[in-house]
């Protein structure tokens, strides 16, 4: 869905955007000041004319949803088109979209593998998982306990035998975990109606 | 015990009467007036009525007289009434010798010579010298042990709502208080209540109350203080009926609570709870809250999940390891030697040390130290102290996994404590039979006696009608009263047991912290990383002390009901106290473990200690006689001969008949053996279950090999095949993939330039190359989304969250 054109009370954008997201108006609105906050010299008010602007990655995971978060990098990363962190408006609603409570597993599983995935190979290898871990307890294991968790993670997830991750190997996980759609998921101050 | 509660609310209200005197104390179970409640501040009327005690004319007040006192009493003290405390229904005088019985009579048919004192108690104050020295005496007592009931009461209920289950045990323990009696004739007014002239003078000294003599003994703290009365009161509150009731009716509650904890702790999925296909992945992948903001949430998120981490490392490690088998089994079987060598010596010693106990109580109690007379509790604490210690270096011979090490660990200090305590009331037990031995002498000789005062006194003033002999209560001839012995041995062993955990802190967790920490700056090697670094805390130990505490509350509180109130004390302080420590002192285990994972482990423990506690008191009540001149029971051929008593005389005559018939071992057998039946079927329904269990988890292990060995065959399959296949309706993983949501989001983010991401939902060997894939197959069903956005349906319906029920059933935002 390309190219929606902005009016000046949003309603257009709304009537695309809500069909492509998760959305409603409200969020919607309260999404773009959201986002306007983060660096308000930077984003207009009026989006009638599509402008490109895109908000810094440093800028981003300053946000109270994300700032605790170890991967925020990464999940910042992987929703910027161009993959260095720098969200246009749309990037930013597909973040929060795919986080929200209404995104259904199967796209939660499709974003967490990009996620998790450093290199951008398609598959989640060793050293994928190695950094993984090391956000995950903030270096409390020692290397070779480190190194045995990811032997044990490739172990156990890898159907194919190739020492890596593929995405099914990792939907087939995933889609077992009792946790997972509860875990991956942040919405809570962002869209409830206040 | 509901008959013991509906009484204690009824008692709230309870009268005040008059105590009787002691008239004829050689029979001491004979009371004649019911006893007075003891819930009072003003001390006055204790000096008032012993003075009346005194003043032989007015041997007893009128009943009436005294009743219609008493209620006017109540009134003013029904709010001093300690809520917690439950008042029994005082038993019969069944126990009443023949002697007695004529006394009562006597005594009930007198009227009292005008000492028809209203309200004004405080007004009559002899003069006598002795009446006032006596006041003075009984004040203190009344302060003695009104401070700490107050206090206790304060206490309980300051803490109530903090006591919750914080520490289990404590909740018993203040339950059992709650229904704890503690009424009857005040100090000093009948012989069993009054220390004996003889121990007067040291009665008040530290050293003897620290013994728990004196003062102590003879307080409302041990058993022996209780009268005999068949009612108290009123309302006719059966004193000894209840005693016994609540006394039993303790161990049936704290059965029944640790029963049911046990079953909902067993329901909450305990053992098997670990064992999962993908635990590793899983706590990699999913174990982050994205929904976390806070950094100390995040801060304790990230320490719970390294501890996780942790765990599962050593549960991984532990299946690794290389097995040597016959160097294993040849060292456990040295360490379980060695072990057995250790417990049999802890248990000869504490034998030795009891026997020796027993001279010793021969000899003068002046002549012995300290330490001769607190040897035997001095040994047993030192001994729990010593020997878990040991059992844990011997135990590192043996190399299991720290949780099944833990449970050998406990499993070998409870079998300590056991062996222990068991010697501990053996020697007890033949303290209670020498007791006995010497009781019946006393009472052939005070019978004997008085059938002289009796004979002297008809001859002297030719009438039948011979008045009790008037002594004084403090005079008369006392006999050993074997339980409360019982009782002063029990407390003795707590109060020690609670001073050696408290040094043991001191010393072993604080002074070693304070040492490490400053003399690391002065010292060779790094006292902080090597030998002694700081304590550990002992998680194992702890509990186990706390299972231990509350055995011997359980044995000792028949016999010392003010045991539960001083218990409830102690944990509250040491609570706060190891609280403390830990806090200052301690650092946590270096290899980490799920304690809470044994929590039935540590049930099942307190359960095995609830019936061994149970055991030697139930024997006691059963089979030996209580003492003729004290406790609820004196008098009496056995203890609960109370219960068949009542059952005949206040109550129907059916329940009665019920009763005989209920009790008839034609009726037991068939019972025992269709319960022994039931047992039996349910053994075998639940065995069948778990097989069930079994064979449902191996299947889909199957089903889950064959996944995966399929997936393994397919390597070269035709992408476009794969994708027919994947519109097979058996896929139950992958959803239909008509009607596919894209990522709607990453629909809208595409530019035109870009090739569409999108994620066609195969399944199976997706390669994540979507973008080759799309371009590769044929009829993709799922194109590049440009559709018009209204083939999807209402967002607004959606993205209120009706997906998360869907997922499974189709590709969840159907738009």
């Amino acid at each position: 869905m390309i190219g929606f054109h902005l009016c000046k009370d949003f309603c257009v954008l709304f009537y695309f955007f809500q069909d492509c997201t998760f959305f409603t108006r409200k969020e919607m609105l309260r999404l773009h000041g959201r986002y306007r906050e983060l660096a308000p010299h930077l984003v207009p008010l009026d989006y009638t004319n599509g402008p490109d602007i895109r908000v810094p990655l440093a800028l981003i995971v300053t946000m109270p949803e994300l700032k605790e978060n170890p991967f925020r990098d990464r999940i910042v990363e992987t929703f910027s088109e161009d993959g260095e962190g720098n969200q246009s408006f749309n990037d930013f609603v597909d973040m929060f979209s795919v986080l929200c409570e209404a995104s259904p597993r199967e796209l939660k599983t499709i974003y967490a593998f990009k996620i998790y995935d450093y290199n951008r190979d398609n598959f989640i290898c060793k050293e994928d998982l190695h950094q993984t871990l090391v956000k995950l307890t903030k270096g409390e294991l020692s290397a070779e306990e480190v190194s045995l968790v990811c032997d044990k993670v490739i172990e156990e997830a890898d159907l194919d035998g190739d020492a890596k991750l593929s995405f099914s190997d990792f939907e087939n996980m995933i889609s077992k975990a009792p946790d997972f759609l509860s875990a991956f998921h942040c919405n809570s101050r962002l869209f409830t109606v206040v | 015990l509901e008959e013991a509660r509906r009484k204690s609310k009824n008692r709230r209200a309870k009268p005040q009467r008059k105590a009787k005197k002691t008239s004829d104390d050689e029979e001491d179970e004979d009371e004649d007036e019911s006893p007075r409640k003891r819930g009072r501040k003003k001390k006055k009327r204790d000096s008032d009525e012993d003075e009346d005690d005194e003043d032989r004319s007015t041997k007893k007040g009128s009943k009436a007289s005294r009743k219609k006192k008493a209620k006017d009493e109540s009134e003013e003290e029904s709010e001093e009434d300690n809520k917690k405390k439950k008042n029994g229904r005082n038993g019969g005088g069944k126990g009443a010798s023949k002697k007695t019985k004529e006394e009562q009579n006597k005594d009930k048919k007198g009227k009292g010579n005008g000492k028809d004192k209203g309200k004004d108690k405080g007004k009559d104050k002899g003069g006598d010298k002795k009446k006032k020295g006596r006041y003075h005496v009984s004040y203190i007592q009344g302060i003695v042990y009104f401070k700490p009931l107050e206090e206790a009461q304060e206490f309980v209920e300051r803490f109530e709502g903090a006591l919750g289950k914080g520490k289990g045990r404590k909740w018993y323990a203040y339950k059992v208080m709650m229904t704890k009696i503690l009424m009857g004739l005040p100090y000093g007014s009948i012989a069993r209540k009054t220390v004996p002239r003889a121990e007067q003078d040291t009665a008040m000294d530290f050293s003897v109350l620290f013994d728990f003599n004196g003062y102590c003994k003879y307080s409302f703290i041990f058993y022996g203080y209780y009268n005999n009365d068949r009612m108290v009161g009123v309302l006719k509150f059966r004193l000894p009926l209840s005693y016994l009731l609540v006394g039993v009716g303790i161990f049936g509650y704290s059965l029944m609570v640790v029963v049911r904890t046990m079953a909902r702790n067993s329901n909450e999925g305990g053992e098997g709870a670990e064992e999962g296909e993908f635990t590793f992945s899983w706590k990699m992948f999913t174990s982050w809250d994205y929904l976390i903001g806070n950094p100390e949430t995040a801060d304790n998120k990230y320490a719970s999940i390294t501890t996780s981490f942790k765990e599962s490392i050593v549960d991984e490690q532990e299946n690794q390891k290389d097995e040597n088998i016959h160097l294993r089994r040849f060292l456990r079987v040295l360490a379980n030697f060695m072990i057995l060598c250790s417990l049999g010596g802890s248990g000869f010693l504490i034998y030795y040390v009891v026997k020796r106990s027993q001279d010793f109580a021969e000899m003068d109690n002046k002549e012995l130290s300290w330490l001769e007379k607190n040897e035997v509790e001095f040994v047993m604490s030192l001994l729990g102290l010593v020997c878990p210690p040991l059992f844990e270096t011997i135990a590192e011979l043996e190399d299991y996994h720290p949780r099944i090490a833990l449970k050998w660990q406990l499993g070998r200090i409870f079998a300590l404590f056991l062996g222990n305590l068991y010697t501990f009331l053996f020697a007890l037990f033949d303290e209670v039979n020498a007791k006995l031995e010497k009781e019946k002498v006393i009472k052939n000789e005070t019978i004997w006696a008085l059938n002289e005062y009796y004979a002297n006194y008809s001859s002297f003033h030719n009438t039948t009608d011979i008045p009790p002999p008037n002594v004084h209560p403090a005079d008369v001839v006392r006999g050993p009263c074997w339980e409360t012995g019982v009782g002063i041995e029990f407390v003795k062993l707590i109060v020690s047991d609670m001073q050696v955990t408290y040094l043991t802190i001191l010393i072993g967790d604080f002074a070693r912290a304070v040492i490490v920490r400053f003399l690391n700056y002065c010292w060779c090697w790094d006292l902080e990383a090597g030998f002694p670094s700081y304590g550990e805390f002992d998680i194992s130990g702890n509990v186990l002390g706390l299972v231990f505490n509350q055995g011997m509350i359980w044995m000792g509180a028949f016999y010392a009901p003010g045991l539960v109130g001083l218990n409830v004390l102690r944990l509250l302080t040491s609570m706060y106290y190891q609280c403390w420590a830990v806090m200052s002192c301690n650092v946590p285990h270096e290899r980490v473990f799920k304690a809470s994972r044994s929590n039935n482990f540590y049930m099942g423990l307190l359960l095995l200690v609830l019936f061994l506690s149970l055991l030697p008191v139930v024997y006691t009540i059963m089979t030996l006689p209580p003492s003729f001149d004290c406790g609820p029971f004196s008098g009496q051929e056995k203890m609960y001969d109370v219960v068949m008593e009542t059952i005949e005389n206040d109550l129907p005559a059916f329940i009665g008949n019920i009763f005989t018939y209920a009790t008839n071992p034609g009726l037991i057998m068939p019972a025992v053996l269709l319960m022994i039946l039931a047992l039996y079927y349910l053994n075998t329904t639940s065995k069948g279950y778990q097989q069930a269990n079994l064979d449902l988890k191996r299947k889909m292990q199957m089903a889950r090999d064959e996944e995966k060995n399929r997936r393994n065959n397919k390597d070269s399959t035709n992408q476009v095949m794969k994708d027919l296949e994947a519109l097979l309706p058996d896929r139950s993983l992958a959803p239909p993939p008509e009607e596919e949501e894209e990522p709607p989001p990453e629909v809208v983010v595409e530019k035109v330039a870009k090739s569409p991401k999108t994620k066609k939902k195969k399944g199976e060997k997706g390669e994540v190359d979507l973008q080759k894939e799309v371009s590769l197959a044929a009829e993709n069903p799922k194109g590049p989304v440009t559709r018009a956005p209204g083939s999807r349906g209402a967002p607004a319906g959606n993205a209120k969250g009706t997906q998360p029920g869907k997922e499974r059933s189709r590709g969840g935002a159907s738009k």
